[in-house]
Formats: structure tokens, C-alpha cells, sequence
């Protein structure tokens, strides 16, 4: 799950990582309200949607008066910001964060996020601050500095202040580096993190560390232990059909094509999509049902993917394991009566039941067409849609 | 032959009496598999289908009846729990069904695990079978034949599928593991790949991967040094968006990593024959078979 740059601020902020001063607000008026409080003489005026790459985007400014604040949250609110995460269509703002501006000396990166291969927390520094780490990795990664943590004691001091020096601080910015350091992976661990960047790290002119910019990531597995980050989701940012299908525990993702997909594993469902590209046709979606798939779940299964306009067939690939294919049957036979498919329905079962699933199908006299097998269902959906 | 789990294999299940426990469980006992007791706290002293002993804990179960393996079913916010009673129960093959456990537990998991000497398969996976000997897992047995291709996948139904495609070819399998789609495992591809290389009873080897992480390429590169065997395999998600999260918690492409264009890369550069398609994966493995004129039948 992600949260806008102002929430991972305060959360982080309740862990002693230094942030800037700053108010989100949702109107002009409320912007100039928020500089008026926060005092001072220069603001920074950012847009606030999940996706990064808002500064290039033009979704981050600088206001050097209260009527600059108006002009820009005016303009900045409501704009379609499109950055290299957003896809060309961009997303909407609908709120912007008025930060006080920052004294800065240096710019660098931190980054937290789980290496997998070593099964531990990975702090990542580079003194290349504001660039993307990709292109610090792909380009110089000599330049990017690691220290793992050990699960049992967390980052060591003497970690935080190997990448305190790697990154060149001095004099009382290194402790202050290693304080900020142990407070971030402290809120990493306790808040079930998947994924923490500070990109910039800035040090102050009077050598002071903070976090100029911050996202978070939270693994979604471990939101039942914090409903005081549920709290904080955003569904204007999501897609509404993944919303929809998240209600109903289904793992639903929208792709550009127009052959919809039900398929049961995660895996499987990734192939499902790969076979109707080899053999031609382009998948519309990504949706695994899951092992306890009922035929309620099935049959919002099948509305999440017709709501897409683009969606002129579908191919359901069902092998179960957990799953039993009768449920399956049942599930398409009840979802095609209720929404009167006007598309074709290719449906391959295999597996529990699988007998049973199929003989549902033949009896309840609809005009779904049966498939063999992976291939004959993907090359079938694939010449229904091109209407061959 | 097999690799970790045979006809000997003494299993107990953690969460015998929940429902997906419960129903996994009779499937088992249905296949042959030695299910010789079951754990859920608070149910000690019961019988589970009126002949297998339930228990409070995990080393009461070892004590009583010598279990040498445990199936883990015990739902998300428990399972971290239930895998470190296991091990320390001594319980030497821990297979974990569990899907969605918080990975911050997995890591502190991973580090007991380091220290112990048991071996855990999954999380989020099928689990293990050793065709006609052994099923401790949700697979489908009646899709298995015993044999002598070894299947290693992060996916449970696209292992399915290979299995499936094996048996309509009437190749049969020496053991199928799943080892799971979440980025923090007990058993990697190589593991699996070195016990398959060192099981006379295996003559070759299907590897199913997914996007995400660096596994499918570690996996590649040991290949290329050390197997032996004739090697197939298929990495699912050319498809996939990057920055999306395709189900698994750990099939992500982060960063333009983890790509399943770099993967077959480089298991192309390792010898390994990559299929086409999810559909293409026993076709595959006869091919690679014939390359190095290895018998996959008899």
C-alpha cells in the first residue's frame, strides 16, 4: 500500500526522523492559510499524488510570497500531472503539501528496502542525491554504499556511521546522520515497510539532516497488525476496478489489451496473459481468484472484467488445486446468466473435479466454448476477439 | 528415489482442524501419505477422521509419534508463530501453505531458520509430492506419475500445468516442489536443483520462474557451473507491467530488475531450453532430454 509524501512525513516524524515543518491542504485558500501558519519567507508548494517524478512533472514549485502560494496551489490543484509513473493520462491532484523551504547544502539518497537473496533490511546511501538510485545502479554502482541489518539487533550504530562517513558528513552531522538512520529503521520494522526512500537527504547549511522528500511503501500483508495506516489510503489514487475486485479478496490488475482473464494462481495467471501474446492477442487484465474462490468471487470476478469497455472476450483458465472446477462452472454458468454475456467465453478446466466442471458447463446449454487445453483456449479467445 | 519426502516420511499438520487443514488433510491421508498426528492448541487429546492424533503442541506431536515433517495451514498472523514451534520442535521438513504472512516475520524466520537444522519449504507455495509415495501439499495427486523428471517452481498451478503436460506425454515425475512466490523463502531454486542433481532416481529437471528478484538468474548461473542434468524451464510475466505486484508478494519488477526477458536470458545463456509458453514446458523438457540424450521414460 502507498500514502502520500505528507503521511510518510508525520509517520516517520513520530520516530524522531527529521522532516521540514509543513501542512497539507486541499484548496488555495487553505494553502495560503497553511504558509501564513508555517511563517517564514519562501514555500514550497507540492503536488501530492502517489507516483514519483512530480518535480519534473511540474507538480513542485517554489513560492517566494503568499500570492505565489495562491497562484500556484490555484494551479497546481486540479491539474493532471504526468510523470514517468502516471502513464500519459497523468493523475488528478486534489491536494498539495506547503512545506517550508529548506537551507540546502548537500543533496544525497537513503533508501530502505528488503533484499531478498540475503533475507534482511538493506540500507542503501549514495551521495548522488535527487537522481533516480536506478540510474546511480545501472550507471555508477560503485557509488551507491549497503549495510544490512541483522533482524536480532537492528542497524548497528557502526553501520549507520559507515554510511555516515561513505557519504562524506563531518562533525556533528554524522551523529545526527546515525539518529536519523536508526529512527527510519525503526518505523521500517514497526510499521511493516516494504520499501523507504529519502531521495533527497539534505544536509542543511548548518548541518542538520532531513528528509526533503520521503515515500513509503507498506507491505499489504501486515495491514491487519496497523490500521492506523489503512487509515491513511487513498482510493482516488487507485484504480477503481482493482478496488472493487480488492473487496472480494481477488488480485486484480488492469492492462492495456482486450481479452479479459480469470484465471486461479498467481502464476498461472502471468502465463495465461504471456500465452495470449504469443499467440496474438493482448491481455486486458491480470486476475487470479485465488484457491478458496466461491462462486460469489467468481461471479464478481466476471463484473470487474466487463466493467473494462475494452474487454471484447474473455479466457478463463482454471487448474485446480484447491480450487475444484465445479465451483468454477457454477460460478461462470451464475455470472453469465446474471450479466448476459454478449462476448465470447472461452473456458478451459483442469484438475479437482474437473469432470464434474465440464459436464456443468455442457448441461447448462450456454454458449461458452470449451478448450482442450492452455494453448487450444488462448489460440480460441485469441481468433474469437480478431473475429476470425 | 526422491529428493526430502518418501514413503518413510512421518508427517503432522499444524492447523489440522481448520477448514483448509482439515480438507488438505483428508486429500492426504486419501493419497497414502503418512499423516501420523496434528496440532492446534487447545485440541490436545482429540482424534482427527476418527484415527489421527491431535495435539497441543508441536513437540508433544514429535514426542508421541516420531514426525519427522509438519504441513503448516495455520491462517496469515499465526503461521510466523507456528513455522518457529516447528523448529523448535526439531521438525527437520517444515512445508508452509500459509499465503500472505507479513514478510518483517519472514526475515526474523529466516534468521532462526539460518541456525537450525531444519528445512523449510515455502511460504505461499503447493507444497511437495513424491508421486505414489508422498503428497504433503494442496496439489492435486491424481494429476501426478511416479518417475523420473523433477519439477522446482515458484508457482503452484503452472506446476500443475507441467505436471499435467509431463503425465499426457506418460512422463513421470521423482518429486515436484513448490517452493513459493513471497520474496523471503525457506528453499531456493538451488537447493532444490542440488538435491535433483544428486538423486540418482532424477534424470532431469523442470524450473518454473516468475518475475521479481534475482533467484531464476542465481538459479541460472549454478546450472551453468555445476548440474548435470538436462534442465527445462519458464519464467511467467513477459507480459507483466513493471511496479505492479502480479499476485505473489515477490513477483514485482522494481527498478527495470527482475524482468522475465533478463531471467530467460539467462537461463538461455546457461543451457537451460526455455519454453515459449506455459503450455510448451513438457514439449521442453524432451527436448533438452534429447539434446543430451538422456531417457526421460523407464
Amino acid at each position: 500500500m502507498n500514502i502520500h509524501e505528507y503521511q510518510a512525513k508525520e509517520v516517520l516524524k513520530g520516530y524522531g526522523v527529521v522532516v521540514p515543518r509543513g501542512r497539507v491542504a486541499f484548496t488555495a485558500d487553505e494553502a495560503v492559510a497553511a504558509a501564513v501558519e508555517l511563517g517564514g519567507k519562501v514555500w514550497v508548494v507540492k503536488a501530492q499524488i502517489h507516483a514519483g517524478g512530480r518535480g519534473k512533472g511540474g507538480g513542485v514549485k517554489l513560492a517566494r510570497s503568499l500570492d505565489e502560494v495562491r497562484a500556484l496551489s490555484a494551479q497546481i490543484i486540479g491539474m493532471q500531472l504526468v510523470t514517468h509513473q502516471t502513464g500519459p493520462a497523468g493523475q488528478l491532484v486534489r491536494r498539495v503539501y506547503i512545506e517550508e523551504g529548506a537551507d540546502i547544502a548537500r543533496e544525497l539518497y537513503l533508501g530502505v528496502v528488503l533484499d531478498r537473496e540475503a533475507s534482511k533490511i538493506c540500507f542503501m546511501a549514495s551521495t548522488e542525491g535527487g537522481t533516480e538510485i536506478e540510474e546511480v545502479a545501472e550507471h555508477h554502482p560503485e557509488k551507491i554504499l549497503k549495510e544490512w541489518a541483522d533482524p536480532a539487533v537492528g542497524l548497528a550504530d557502526y553501520q549507520a556511521r559507515n554510511l555516515a562517513f561513505g557519504l562524506g558528513l563531518q562533525g556533528a552531522s554524522v551523529n545526527k546522520a546515525v539518529k536519523f538512520m536508526k529512527a527510519l529503521y525503526q518505523a521500517f520494522v514497526e510499521k511493516d515497510c516494504s520499501l523507504a526512500e529519502i531521495n533527497p537527504l539534505v544536509v542543511t547549511g548548518g548541518g542538520d539532516i532531513v528528509a526533503l522528500d520521503a515515500k513509503i511503501n507498506f507491505d499489504s500483508n501486515a495491514l491487519h497488525r496497523h490500521p492506523e495506516i489503512v487509515a491513511l489510503r487513498d482510493t482516488d489514487e487507485e484504480d477503481p476496478k482493482e478496488i472493487e475486485a480488492s473487496k472480494f479478496d481477488l488480485s486484480y490488475i488492469s492492462l492495456d489489451g482486450n481479452i479479459g482473464c480469470m484465471v486461479n494462481g498467481a502464476g498461472l495467471a502471468m502465463g495465461t496473459m504471456d500465452i495470449i501474446k504469443h499467440f496474438g492477442g493482448e491481455p486486458a487484465n491480470f486476475l487470479d481468484v485465488g484457491g478458496g474462490a466461491t462462486t460469489e468471487k467468481v461471479t464478481a470476478g466476471f463484473k470487474i472484467i466487463l466493467k473494462d469497455p475494452n474487454v471484447k472476450g474473455i479466457y478463463v483458465n482454471i487448474f485446480g488445486g484447491i480450487m475444484k472446477c465445479d465451483t468454477i462452472a457454477n460460478g461462470v454458468i451464475a455470472a453469465t446468466k446474471e450479466l448476459g454475456l454478449s462476448i465470447p467465453v472461452v473456458v478451459r478446466l483442469e484438475g479437482t473435479n474437473v469432470e464434474l466442471g465440464k459436464q456443468i458447463l455442457r448441461d447448462s446449454g450456454l454458449a461458452l466454448i470449451p478448450a482442450d487445453n492452455m494453448a487450444d483456449g488462448a489460440q480460441k479467445i485469441v481468433a474469437a476477439v480478431s473475429g476470425k | 528415489m526422491a529428493i526430502w519426502v518418501n514413503s518413510d516420511t512421518r508427517l503432522i499438520c499444524q492447523g489440522i482442524t481448520g477448514a483448509a487443514g482439515s480438507f488438505h488433510c483428508k486429500q492426504m491421508l486419501a493419497y497414502g501419505t503418512n499423516l501420523v498426528g496434528g496440532v492446534t492448541p487447545g485440541k490436545g487429546g482429540t482424534l482427527f477422521e476418527d484415527k489421527v492424533p491431535v495435539f497441543d503442541t508441536v513437540a508433544e506431536a514429535v514426542k508421541a509419534t516420531g514426525a519427522n515433517a509438519s504441513i503448516i495451514y495455520v491462517p496469515p498472523p499465526f503461521a510466523a508463530d507456528a513455522i518457529l514451534e516447528a523448529i523448535g520442535a526439531g521438525v527437520e521438513l517444515i512445508v508452509t501453505i500459509t499465503e500472505g504472512i507479513p514478510v518483517m516475520d519472514m526475515v526474523r524466520v529466516k534468521a532462526v531458520l539460518k541456525q537450525s537444522k531444519s528445512r523449510l519449504i515455502g511460504p505461499n507455495c503447493p507444497g511437495i509430492i513424491t508421486p505414489g509415495q508422498c503428497k504433503i501439499g494442496i496439489m492435486p495427486g491424481h494429476i501426478h506419475l511416479p518417475g523420473k523428471v523433477g519439477v522446482v517452481s515458484k508457482s503452484g498451478t503452472l506446476t500443475y500445468e507441467a505436471v499435467g503436460q509431463l503425465t499426457a506425454l506418460g512422463i513421470g515425475q521423482s518429486t515436484c516442489v513448490g517452493i513459493g512466490g513471497d520474496p523471503v523463502n525457506g528453499t531456493n531454486f538451488i537447493d532444490v536443483l542440488k538435491a535433483f542433481n544428486d538423486d540418482p532416481g532424477t534424470a532431469a529437471v523442470i524450473m518454473i520462474g516468475e518475475i521479481g528478484g534475482n533467484a531464476e538468474q542465481d538459479a541460472a548461473a549454478w546450472i551453468k557451473e555445476h548440474m548435470t542434468k538436462p534442465v527445462a524451464g519458464f519464467i511467467a510475466g513477459v507480459t507483466a507491467p513493471p511496479g505492479r505486484r502480479m499476485g505473489h508478494a515477490g513477483a514485482i519488477i522494481s527498478g527495470g530488475k527482475g524482468t522475465a526477458a533478463e531471467k530467460m536470458g539467462a537461463m538461455r545463456e546457461a543451457g537451460i531450453e526455455v519454453a515459449a509458453t506455459p503450455a510448451d514446458m513438457g514439449a521442453a523438457i524432451v527436448r533438452a532430454a534429447e539434446r543430451k540424450g538422456v531417457a526421460l521414460k523407464g
